[in-house]
């Protein structure tokens, strides 16, 4: 995914009802307003009823903004909250079927160990290896793993939680009424190009 | 109490306060129908054409402030409701529609009328349900009405399975609801508010721009308050039309793309916009990086996604417009502009809007100059979509709050019957005139059947060019009058048909035929249509192209030449 400069990762965390089409209507809303989401993972949270969604999108802050106020106008959205990067845990859960023989298990075994990797499943000509860690992390893993052969690839896309003992959810409740400018892009770029003073009206 | 899923529904309705149903049956939804007649307080208005149902609908919702409510049955049904509801979410009308379903077990086996209609409507709806159990019915109209009204309005469906109507359980009316995920604002933070007023004394050339929301919360009051202490001139946007007396002195009308000239210009060399629930559309914004180049903005919403999402407000402040003007009334000092609205006024009179004369031809203005003459502004004026539509925006001098229905965001032709036999129904003590264009008409004319059957005695003044005129304009101005099917050469004889249907039919083909032909429509007890044969080039103006600015606004070419000579 190429990105432009100006745009940022943001991680975004829905609480939201667990009912028959709670995903197609926020993944609709996502689509047809040409939101650009780079990774969605959903499952239940800690209260029965309720699940979790992580999104991480791609944008500036005011299309976070868009993000965030349009998934709270779905009714099944109880809460949305925007995780910074500074004090919040990422986790992200992969599984790699790598070519293994009996001349290379070895090496792939000791870079499992070195990433604190494990391996769930041996075959006679691959391996299944899981490693959790943040997204450098398991594309390093997967990067070294492609010497190898990369038969097959699952990622669980980010998972996130506020560290200390807030829940991701809490900060949430104080943002719903207010709204804060971030910059102006209608100023920026194209703007209007200055007109002379002398047509301007009185005032 | 223990009732089946239909007697459920009818009773969670009047429970509602609802006393008005458009719809038709079929099959999945015929057990509700047939429970009907236990129900002699809802009164049910059979329309010829689904579509027709949910604009009813949305024009009722509009005039009465209540929910519109519409019937229809499971796959073809259903989604011929669409462009209604979606047409009611894009402008933000409370409407319910209630549909039948194939029964539970069939759901998913592609039966006979089975469409996914949740699926189908959920990107244009407000919010939707699918009930699986009758038990489960009390709470979902609750809460359906309650969506439906409540915060920014709009549409929301029931979709229920045909075996659910039958499906017996406990009937008790929930009195709340519990939406833990929908809170409504109203009032905005004081901080905001504060700001707000700050920018409001240091602007020298502020202006209002009203929309939907001030008739949505009836802040006609305190819209007139606010806009009277501060002296700010008010523009209003489509759908802002009749928040505002149209002849105030304060009053500049509609701006865009094709808004008045004076009201465009005022916005372009405003220093600050106060937009007063609106959503900066880009028919009103043109070319955004364009738009107010010297303004800031304060934008009130109830929606706090509407705020920052067109354009970038200076101060947005999120709540019910009319509780806002409230908070923000008290600090707004009362100002003189009287160099301001005097350069307006000059906008005004270098500016004005072109009125052809000269010849016994009809043009399409002297015929909402007429009604609005003859009505003293005081129907109710529903339109289609295109030419007609921007020249009754234009002209009618609107003299009652929430009076002018028409397809805003969605821009739906065919609109215009419906819509207006919706808003009778809703409003009977009101006249009401449509505005039809001969292409939307043609779309759903159908319903005059409806209108006949019931009574229901709309006047519909048809501004019939022969062609599809705003497209046809359009081919003039980018496509060098290459006229692609936008020209009728076969259309009906409407007289006719109009008689055919039962109603009323009046002819018009010359100027001075308009004034009587108006007075006999509306001196004819029951519906009625004009046929008014107008000019056929007769172009819209001013126009701003699309993805341009102020400066590269068309004025009508007469104007511009008298101005010139």
């Amino acid at each position: 995914m190429t990105q432009e400069p100006a745009e940022k990762q943001h991680t975004v965390v829905a609480l939201v009802y667990d009912r028959p089409g709670v995903l197609n209507r926020v993944v609709s809303m996502v689509r047809r307003r040409a939101f650009n989401i780079s990774s969605l993972a959903v499952g239940h949270s800690e209260t029965p009823g309720l699940s979790r969604m992580t999104f991480v999108v791609a944008g500036d802050d005011a299309l976070l903004a868009q993000v965030t106020n349009q998934l709270r106008k779905l009714v099944d959205v109880v809460r949305v909250s925007d995780l910074n990067q500074e004090n919040t845990v990422f986790r992200e859960l992969c599984m790699l079927r790598v070519r293994a023989d009996a001349e290379t298990r070895n090496e792939i075994m000791q870079i499992a160990n070195i990433f604190r990797a494990n391996i769930v499943d041996v075959a006679h000509d691959s391996l299944v290896v899981e490693i959790t860690g943040d997204e450098d992390k398991v594309d390093s893993l997967e990067f070294l793993m492609r010497k190898f052969g990369v038969l097959e690839i699952m990622r669980s896309g980010r998972l996130a939680m506020v560290r200390g003992s807030h829940r991701a959810d809490a900060q949430e409740e104080a943002a719903v009424q207010r709204w804060t400018p971030n910059g102006d892009p209608r100023r920026s770029a194209e703007s209007a190009a200055p007109q002379p003073e002398a047509v301007l009206p009185p005032g | 109490m223990r009732l089946n899923g239909g007697q459920m529904i009818c009773q969670a309705l009047l429970n509602e306060g609802v006393d008005t149903v458009f719809g038709i049956p079929g099959g999945a939804i015929m057990p509700l129908y047939q429970t009907l007649p236990q129900y002699p307080g809802l009164r049910h208005i059979l329309v010829r054409h689904e579509q027709g149902a949910a604009m009813a609908a949305d024009g009722y919702g509009r005039v009465t402030g209540n929910v519109g409510v519409c019937f229809a049955t499971s796959g073809p049904g259903a989604t011929n409701m669409v462009t209604g509801l979606a047409g009611a979410m894009m402008d933000s009308v409370p409407v319910v529609a209630i549909t039948g379903q194939v029964a539970r077990e069939a759901i998913g086996k592609d039966a006979f009328q089975e469409t996914d209609v949740t699926g189908v409507t959920l990107p244009v709806l407000k919010h939707n349900y699918l009930v699986m159990h009758a038990a489960d019915l009390p709470r979902v109209i609750k809460e359906a009405f309650y969506l439906a009204r409540s915060g920014r309005p709009g549409p929301v469906l029931v979709d229920v399975p045909k075996d659910v109507f039958v499906e017996e359980a406990e009937f008790e009316y929930p009195e709340t609801v519990d939406l833990p995920g929908y809170p409504p604002p109203t009032y905005a933070d004081q901080e905001s508010v504060q700001q707000a007023a700050e920018l409001i004394a240091e602007a020298k050339r502020p202006v209002i721009m009203a929309g939907h929301g001030i008739i949505l919360s009836q802040a006609y009051k305190e819209l007139q308050e606010f806009a009277e202490k501060g002296q700010f001139p008010v523009v209003t946007t489509l759908l802002g039309i009749s928040s505002f007396k149209a002849d105030h002195v304060l009053n500049v009308g509609l701006p865009g793309m094709h808004g008045s000239a004076f009201a465009s210009h005022a916005i372009n060399d405003c220093d600050l916009i106060i937009g007063l629930g609106m959503r900066f559309d880009d028919r009103v914004t043109s070319k955004v990086s364009l738009f107010a180049p010297r303004a800031k903005i304060v934008h009130v919403d109830i929606d706090p996604a509407e705020l920052g999402k067109n354009v970038r407000p200076t101060v947005g402040m999120i709540g019910d417009v009319r509780h806002v003007l409230q908070q923000l009334t008290p600090l707004v000092e009362r100002a003189d502009r009287r160099e301001w609205l005097a350069y307006i006024d000059q906008l005004r009179l270098k500016h004005p809007l072109w009125r052809e004369e000269g010849d016994n031809q009809i043009r399409p203005q002297d015929v909402i100059q007429h009604i609005s003459d003859l009505t003293d502004g005081k129907a109710i004026i529903a339109t289609g979509v295109g030419q007609h539509q921007m020249w009754a925006a234009q002209l009618y001098n609107f003299q009652e709050h929430n009076s002018f229905i028409t397809s805003g965001g969605l821009g739906s032709m065919g609109y215009e019957v419906p819509s207006a036999m919706g808003a009778q129904v809703g409003r009977p003590d009101r006249t009401v005139w449509t505005i039809a264009g001969d292409g939307g008409f043609q779309m759903t004319m159908m319903e005059l059947a409806t209108m006949v059957e019931n009574n229901i005695p709309v006047k519909i003044a048809l501004i019939n060019n022969a062609s599809l005129g705003m497209v046809r304009q359009w081919q003039d101005i980018f496509y060098n009058h290459d006229y692609v099917a936008t020209l009728y050469t076969g259309n009906p004889d409407f007289v006719k048909l109009a008689e055919a249907f039962g109603m009323r039919g009046i002819r018009a083909t010359t100027k001075d035929e308009v004034a009587s032909a108006v007075a006999q429509a509306m001196a004819w007890d029951g519906p009625a249509l004009v046929d008014f044969q107008v000019e056929q080039t007769e172009n819209v103006y001013p126009f701003i192209p699309p993805g341009t600015g102020v400066a590269q606004m068309v004025e009508d070419p007469r104007l511009v030449e008298r101005q010139a000579g």
